[in-house]
C-alpha cells in the first residue's frame, strides 16, 4: 500500500476496508473543535452512550440520519490533540481506528474534523491520522469564521497537501453538510478511489508534526484569523483584578441558586407529584401486596431517580452556558489560586459547589476536568460537601438538643454555631482527603494544570439542548437503573419474610434484625437499635431515617416532628445525638451517589473504596465525639 | 518602546513583554501537550495578563490563549525578551 521515499513516508489515499461496503465511521478531532456538535448535527438525537471497557473514556455511537445515511454508525472519538499514547484518551482512539477496541467495529472512514480558526496547530493531529490509512475527509470547521474575521485558505491545495479531501464546514450553522454526504456515497459505490501519494513527517512526535503543519498550512497559502477584539476586551473586566473576583462571585452565587433555591424546590414537587400519581394509580389495583409492591417497591425506586432530574439539569444548564460561552475556563482561572491549596484545579470548583446540593449532579459535572487524576480527586470529595438531604436530621437533631442560646444576639445562635460547625466539619473532611489523596495514590504523575482560553462565544440554544437532554438520558438510563434495583432490594429486605401472608413490621424483617445485631457495634457511639436500623434504611438516601425513626419511634405522623422530638430526647444522651450528626456528615449514606460514581469512573472499585473509607470515618469521628462528649455532659 | 532583556524564564516574563520559546525543562508527555498548544521552540510568546490571584499567568503563542502556573512555566526558558513600557496607565 505505501512506499519509502527519501524524507518521509509516501501514503497512498486509502481505500475502504472491503470496497463499496462501508458501515462506521469515526469522528475525530482536537478538543475544542466543535466536534460534539458536529457529532450531534450529524446525527439527531437518537445515540447510545456508554463507557469504553475499562477506562473512564465515554463511548457515544449514533446513527448518520442528519445526512441521509441512516445505514452507517458514526462513532464519536474522544477528542485529543495527537496520538501519543500517554492518554487514555488517545488510547482509546487509536484502538478503535485500528479495530482493537472489543465491542468497537473497526470503523471504514474517518471524519477528521479540524478548527478552521486555529488551523496551525490542529493540523498537527492530522499526519498520524491520514497516516492510519483509512479513507479520510478533512473538515475544517468554523469556516464562516474564520472567513468573516479575514481569514484565508485555499482547501484544494490543502486537499492536495494531505492526500485527502477537505471540506468547509460550520457545525453551529449545519451548512457544508452535503460534501460530507456526498463523500460517504462515492465511498459507497465500488468505484476505485483516486489515489495520490502524500507526504506526511516521518518521526510522528511533536515537533515534527508542528513543523509539518507549519509547511503545509503557508503552503496552502492558511492566513489566521484575527482574534477578536471582544475577547481581549471582555477579559480586561472579566479577569481584572478587583472586577474578576467580584464578577465570579456573582456567577458563583447565581450557579449555586439556581441549583439550591430552584432545583430543590422543583424535586421536592416533582416528589410529591409522584407520590400522589403513585397513590392514584395503585388504588385501582384490586389486590393488596400488589398495591404495596408497586407503591412502595417499585414506585418509589422511580421517584428515587427521577427526584434528581431536576437538579442535574439545572445544573447543566447553567454550566452549558457557561462552558459554551467561554466564561467556564475564566472562573477555573480565579478560582485556581485556592484551589491548588487543597490540591484540586480551578476547574474543580463548579463542581465542588454543586455537590452543597447534590453529590449526584456534581459527579456528574466533573466531566469539564479534563485531567484524569484531579477528576477522580474531585469526584472521591464531593460527597463530604454538606448536601441538601443531610439537613432533615442535622435540623432533627439540633431541634431536639441544642438550646436556642444567643451567641451573638438574637442574629447568630447555638443552633446556627452547631449547623455552621456541621458544614464546616465536611468541608475539612474534602480538603484533608483531598491532600491525602494528591500525596498518595493520585500522585504518580503530578500533571501539570494547563487551561486553555477559547474565545468568548454565544451559546447555542441546540447545543445546550443536546447536551441537557444526553446527561439526562445518560442519568436515567444508566444511574437510575442502578438506583431503582437497589431501592427495591432494600425495600424488599425491610418487609420479609412473610409471616402467614403478611408483611413483616420494620423491627422484625431483615433489615430489622441487622439493625439488632449490629448494635453492639454502634453501642459505643451512643446509638441504640433503633438508631441502627435507621443507619441501614438512610443507605437508600440520607434524608430516609428521619422517617424509619418516626416508623419505629411511632410517632403520629401528623405531629411527627416535635413527637419526634421528645422520643430522641427521651431515648439518647447529648452524645449519642451530636455523634449520630458528626456521623452523617461523613458517611457515604447514599446509594445514587455510589451508583453515579460507578458510572463516571466505570468500575465498582472506586465507588467500593469510597463507601469502605467515608464510613470508616464517619464510625471513628462519631465514636471519639460520643466519647468525649460523654464525659463532658 | 520597547527595550530588550536577557535570556531567562517564561515565568519571570514581565506581563506585555514578548520573547522567544527556546527550551522545555518537562516531561516528554507535558512537553507534548505544550507543543499542541503552540509552545514550540522558537515561536514568539507573548505574556498577557495575571489571574487576579497573581497565578496563573495567561500567556499567548499562535494566536491561542493558554494559561499556565508559575510552577509549570518556570521550567521553559525564553531568550531575546522584548519588555514592553507601559504606556500610560494602561
Amino acid at each position: 500500500m505505501s512506499h519509502c521515499e527519501p524524507g518521509g513516508v509516501a501514503v497512498e489515499m486509502a481505500r475502504p476496508r472491503v470496497a463499496g461496503k462501508i458501515s462506521t465511521v469515526a469522528l475525530i478531532g482536537p478538543p475544542n473543535s466543535g466536534k460534539s456538535t458536529l457529532f450531534n448535527r450529524l446525527t439527531g438525537m437518537r445515540q447510545k452512550v456508554a463507557n469504553y471497557p475499562g477506562v473512564t473514556v465515554e463511548q457515544r455511537s449514533a446513527r448518520m440520519g442528519g445526512v441521509n445515511h441512516r445505514e452507517l454508525t458514526l462513532i464519536d472519538l474522544p477528542g485529543i490533540y495527537s496520538l501519543n499514547s500517554y492518554s487514555e484518551d488517545a488510547r482509546v482512539a487509536v484502538d478503535v481506528l485500528q479495530g482493537n477496541m472489543p465491542g468497537t467495529p473497526a470503523p471504514d472512514v474517518v471524519l477528521l474534523v479540524l478548527d478552521a480558526l486555529q488551523l496551525n496547530r490542529q493540523l498537527m493531529l492530522a499526519a498520524p491520522v491520514l497516516a492510519m490509512g483509512l479513507p479520510t475527509l478533512v473538515l475544517l470547521n468554523m469556516s464562516d469564521l474564520m472567513t468573516a474575521r479575514g481569514g484565508e485558505i485555499d482547501p484544494l491545495a490543502l486537499a492536495r497537501e494531505l492526500g485527502a479531501p477537505v471540506a468547509m464546514i460550520s457545525a453551529t450553522k449545519g451548512s457544508g453538510f452535503d460534501a460530507i454526504d456526498r463523500f460517504l456515497s462515492r465511498l459507497s459505490e465500488p468505484a476505485e478511489v483516486r489515489q495520490q501519494p502524500v507526504q506526511l513527517p516521518v518521526l510522528q512526535n511533536a515537533a515534527s508534526c508542528h513543523q509539518w503543519a507549519s509547511q503545509v498550512s503557508s503552503r496552502t497559502k492558511y492566513k489566521a484569523p484575527t482574534s477578536s477584539n471582544w475577547t481581549r476586551r471582555l477579559d480586561a473586566v472579566l479577569l481584572h483584578k478587583i472586577w474578576g473576583p467580584v464578577i465570579f462571585l456573582a456567577v458563583v452565587i447565581g450557579v449555586f441558586q439556581v441549583v439550591f433555591a430552584a432545583g430543590l424546590p422543583l424535586s421536592d414537587w416533582l416528589t410529591e407529584i409522584f407520590n400522589k400519581a403513585g397513590a392514584a394509580t395503585v388504588s385501582f389495583l384490586p389486590v393488596h401486596w400488589l398495591q404495596v409492591l408497586l407503591r412502595d417497591g417499585v414506585w418509589n425506586g422511580v421517584q428515587a431517580v427521577l427526584v434528581f432530574l431536576p437538579q442535574i439539569l439545572l445544573l447543566f444548564l447553567v454550566i452549558g452556558i457557561l462552558e459554551d460561552s467561554g466564561y467556564l475556563a475564566r472562573a477555573a482561572l480565579i478560582a485556581d489560586r485556592v484551589m491548588r491549596t487543597i490540591g484540586l484545579n480551578g476547574k474543580a470548583f463548579i463542581p465542588l459547589l454543586s455537590a452543597y446540593a447534590c453529590a449526584v449532579p456534581a459527579i456528574m459535572a466533573t466531566r469539564t476536568i479534563e485531567n484524569k487524576r484531579d477528576r477522580l480527586a474531585t469526584i472521591l470529595v464531593a460527597p463530604f460537601m454538606t448536601c441538601a438531604a443531610r439537613l432533615p436530621i442535622y435540623t432533627l437533631i439540633i431541634a431536639a438538643f441544642i438550646p436556642n442560646r444567643p451567641i451573638l444576639g438574637d442574629f447568630f445562635g447555638l443552633r446556627a454555631a452547631v449547623m455552621l460547625g456541621l458544614y464546616l466539619l465536611g468541608f475539612l473532611a474534602a480538603l484533608g482527603t483531598a491532600r491525602m489523596l494528591k500525596s498518595s495514590i493520585l500522585k504518580a504523575s503530578s500533571a501539570p494544570f494547563i487551561l486553555e482560553l477559547p474565545q468568548y462565544r454565544w451559546p447555542t440554544l441546540r447545543s445546550i439542548g443536546l447536551r441537557l437532554l444526553d446527561r439526562g438520558t445518560v442519568f436515567v438510563k444508566q444511574t437510575g437503573t442502578v438506583i431503582l434495583a437497589v431501592t427495591f432490594a432494600l425495600w424488599l429486605l425491610s418487609i420479609v419474610p412473610f409471616h402467614g401472608g403478611t408483611m413483616a413490621p420494620l423491627t422484625e424483617s431483615l433489615i430489622g434484625r441487622l439493625g439488632h445485631f449490629i448494635e453492639p457495634v454502634l453501642h459505643p457511639l451512643g446509638f441504640n437499635w433503633k438508631i441502627s436500623i435507621g443507619l441501614l434504611t438512610s443507605v437508600i438516601a440520607r434524608e430516609v431515617i428521619v422517617g424509619t425513626l418516626g416508623t419505629l419511634y411511632g410517632a403520629d405522623p401528623a405531629t411527627q416532628s416535635v413527637g419526634l422530638q421528645a422520643a430522641l430526647r427521651h431515648d439518647m444522651t447529648i452524645g449519642g445525638a451530636i455523634a449520630l450528626v458528626v456521623f452523617f456528615a461523613f458517611a457515604m449514606q447514599c446509594t445514587s451517589t455510589l451508583a453515579v460514581v460507578r458510572r463516571e469512573t466505570n468500575s465498582w472499585k472506586w465507588p467500593a473504596v469510597q463507601f469502605f473509607y467515608m464510613t470508616g470515618l464517619a464510625y471513628l469521628a462519631a465514636l471519639a465525639t460520643n466519647q468525649i462528649l460523654s464525659r463532658i455532659f | 518602546m520597547v527595550r530588550t532583556q536577557p535570556p531567562t524564564t517564561l515565568s519571570e516574563l514581565a506581563i506585555g513583554s514578548c520573547a522567544t520559546l527556546a527550551s522545555f525543562e518537562l516531561p516528554e508527555e507535558i512537553q507534548g501537550q505544550l507543543m499542541h498548544l503552540g509552545f514550540v521552540p522558537e515561536s514568539r510568546v507573548l505574556a498577557l495578563r495575571r489571574a487576579p490571584a497573581g497565578d496563573p499567568t495567561v500567556y499567548c503563542v499562535d494566536g491561542t490563549e493558554v494559561a499556565l502556573r508559575r510552577e509549570t512555566a518556570q521550567f521553559i526558558s525564553v531568550h531575546s525578551v522584548f519588555v514592553a513600557v507601559r504606556e500610560g496607565a494602561r
